[in-house]
């Protein structure tokens, strides 16, 4: 397999492509323009539409659209451009449609900074747009994870008819790291069912709405979609544990927070501070089982995000209060050193300084 | 007269750490010569020359960013006295944003650096993606070349894979290289690498390695 340098934005729109993502619609915005400029280039040499909308807002609908013929497609954004995609994020959810965005954050809230953040957790888990909805969404902390989870958001958006986020930061986005790519996937989930994509009067024809003009028959199909969230929740936690078998005070973090983490982990052990790493992959659903399970010698946990402490709520439901939670957090696109987590973790032993 | 070095490549070649080595070599063998170090990017939003000014401080090299690098008026505004910075020094490192869209500023003082002695380097890395054939690599060149409104002189072999880079990534890399002077007619300039690499390749130029993720970096604590 070959491996190439690449940036984080750049290995996302080539996995996309390997994985057979045929159209593409965006809006350029800092720090994500690179994966928009290298679909330009690409696209139309690899049998696929890159389109550059004239706002977020119709290249969320052009998605939709997109979508709703059972191709692979995708949009990109950062966080404020993530925000106006939301209503079409919605629509795609009530429609039980298969699509991958991807949000690489920047500092907000508004417009906020074109620097790296993580302050988007709430909306990627709690709020991709109004109704009782939620889509998966996927956190890589590395430029191979970026390349691998765009495959896997391709794969489950398909397997579940969901919408799947793969939620980077500009640090991710910007950053250079050795990248190889799997073989492409292609999607062997039958689609014929649902698909709009023309019924040649061989067929009925295929309807994808979110509107209903019933109330009870409305709530029917949430509740029924919410089985669906059950089998996620049940199949899809992902998570990455490192040195918490004997750890007392367990780091949770994800994406570039959490490398910043790792180091700042390995340097405390070094130390012979008690110190692991909790890395949710999977932030809807989140590895709540995975996480109990890491922090059963934990006396205490310390959060850390780039953000005000966004994520720390899971980490509290999921340990449903049974272990006090730290937190410390930069924000507004300020990205910690990882001498700020190890003296947090220093302090929490005991204050070795 | 300033001697004047101009730096382009594909975005991710390693213009930057490339520019920060030339600028350290420079000074350490004159060290009374005045050496600037100009971030011409009007590209990337970080990962950028303009990070280095503590460095650049610590060592008296002058740095010349925009007004703006590195905050978030996310404008490609340049506002050098370009005639002035060159006369005030004896090198001057002009690090160019990558692609013909980064060189597009570069453009804007061709007149300028055509009456100095001039060396353009082609930085180039056969493992980046849309560049890893030499082909690629040349036609790139010229597009630089076009938006730029200067040719280049010399070619800068920097070929790594990051922080993985080994020394049999590095000596694949010369045939890489050859090909490109070959094709363009242009002289290879040096064949740039990390210090602890020990490779056989023609025109070394050892490199400390500057631009990296936070969490890679030596910690203070």
């Amino acid at each position: 397999m070959e491996t190439y340098l690449m940036k984080g934005n750049e290995a996302l729109a080539e996995a996309a492509m390997r994985a057979g993502c045929k159209c593409f619609f965006g809006y350029p915005i800092t720090p994500q323009t690179e994966l928009a400029a290298y679909m330009a280039k690409q696209m139309p040499k690899r049998g696929g539409v890159f389109l550059q909308a004239e706002s977020e807002l119709a290249a969320v609908n052009m998605l939709l659209g997109a979508a709703s013929t059972g191709v692979r497609a995708m949009t990109s954004s950062s966080s404020p451009g993530i925000s106006l995609k939301t209503e079409g994020i919605s629509y795609m959810a009530g429609c039980d449609l298969p699509a991958v965005i991807i949000n690489v954050q920047r500092g907000g809230p508004g417009l906020g900074s074109i620097q790296p953040s993580q302050a988007d957790y709430f909306q990627a888990t709690r709020a991709m747009g109004h109704g009782d909805a939620y889509i998966i969404v996927l956190a890589p902390d590395s430029v191979q994870e970026m390349a691998d989870f765009v495959a896997l958001a391709f794969e489950l958006a398909d397997k579940y008819r969901i919408p799947a986020l793969v939620l980077a930061d500009g640090l991710l986005g910007q950053m250079m790291e050795p990248v190889s790519f799997a073989e492409p996937t292609q999607s062997s989930v039958d689609k014929s069912e649902w698909a709009a994509n023309g019924h040649k009067f061989k067929r009925e024809h295929n309807i994808v709405n979110s509107l209903y003009l019933d109330a009870p028959t409305l709530e029917k199909i949430v509740k029924k979609r919410y089985e669906k969230y059950k089998v996620i929740e049940e199949n899809e936690r992902r998570c990455e544990c490192y040195m918490c078998e004997d750890a007392e005070i367990l780091v949770t973090a994800y994406g570039a927070a959490a490398r910043i983490a790792k180091t700042a982990v390995a340097k405390a052990r070094q130390e012979g501070i008690k110190a692991g790493l909790f890395r949710p992959i999977t932030l809807y659903p989140f590895p709540r089982q995975e996480l109990r399970e890491s922090a059963k010698s934990a006396r205490v946990i310390l959060d850390t995000e780039l953000s005000m402490g966004q994520m720390v709520e899971d980490v509290q439901l999921s340990l449903g209060c049974t272990l006090p939670v730290e937190f410390y957090g930069r924000t507004g696109g300020v990205v910690p050193a990882p001498e700020e987590i190890l003296l947090k973790l220093r302090e929490m032993n005991g204050g070795k300084e | 007269m300033a001697k004047v070095f101009v730096i382009t490549g594909h975005y991710g070649s390693g213009k930057t750490n490339f520019s920060v080595n030339l600028a350290l070599s420079l000074k350490s063998r004159e060290p009374d010569a005045r050496v600037t170090v100009c971030d011409l990017d009007i590209v990337n939003p970080y990962f950028r020359t303009a990070d280095f000014k503590e460095l650049f401080g610590g060592k008296g090299i002058a740095l010349a960013a925009p007004a703006f690098a590195n905050t978030n008026l996310d404008i490609p505004a340049l506002d050098f006295d370009m005639a002035s910075l060159l006369y005030e020094c004896d090198y001057f490192i002009a690090d160019v944003g990558g692609d013909d869209a980064g060189a597009t500023a570069l453009g804007c003082y061709a007149e300028i650096f055509k009456g100095e002695r001039l060396e353009m380097l082609y930085v180039v890395n056969c493992y980046r993606k849309l560049t890893e054939n030499p082909q690629e690599a040349a036609e790139l060149m010229r597009e630089i070349e076009a938006a730029a409104q200067l040719k280049h002189t010399g070619i800068v072999n920097n070929s790594n894979l990051g922080s993985v880079t080994t020394a049999e990534n590095v000596e694949r890399s010369v045939e890489y290289a050859e090909e490109i002077c070959r094709s363009t007619g242009l002289e290879l300039y040096a064949t740039a690498y990390k210090r602890s690499l020990e490779a056989d390749v023609p025109k070394p130029f050892l490199c400390d390695i500057f631009v990296k993720p936070i969490w890679d970096k030596e910690m203070r604590v």
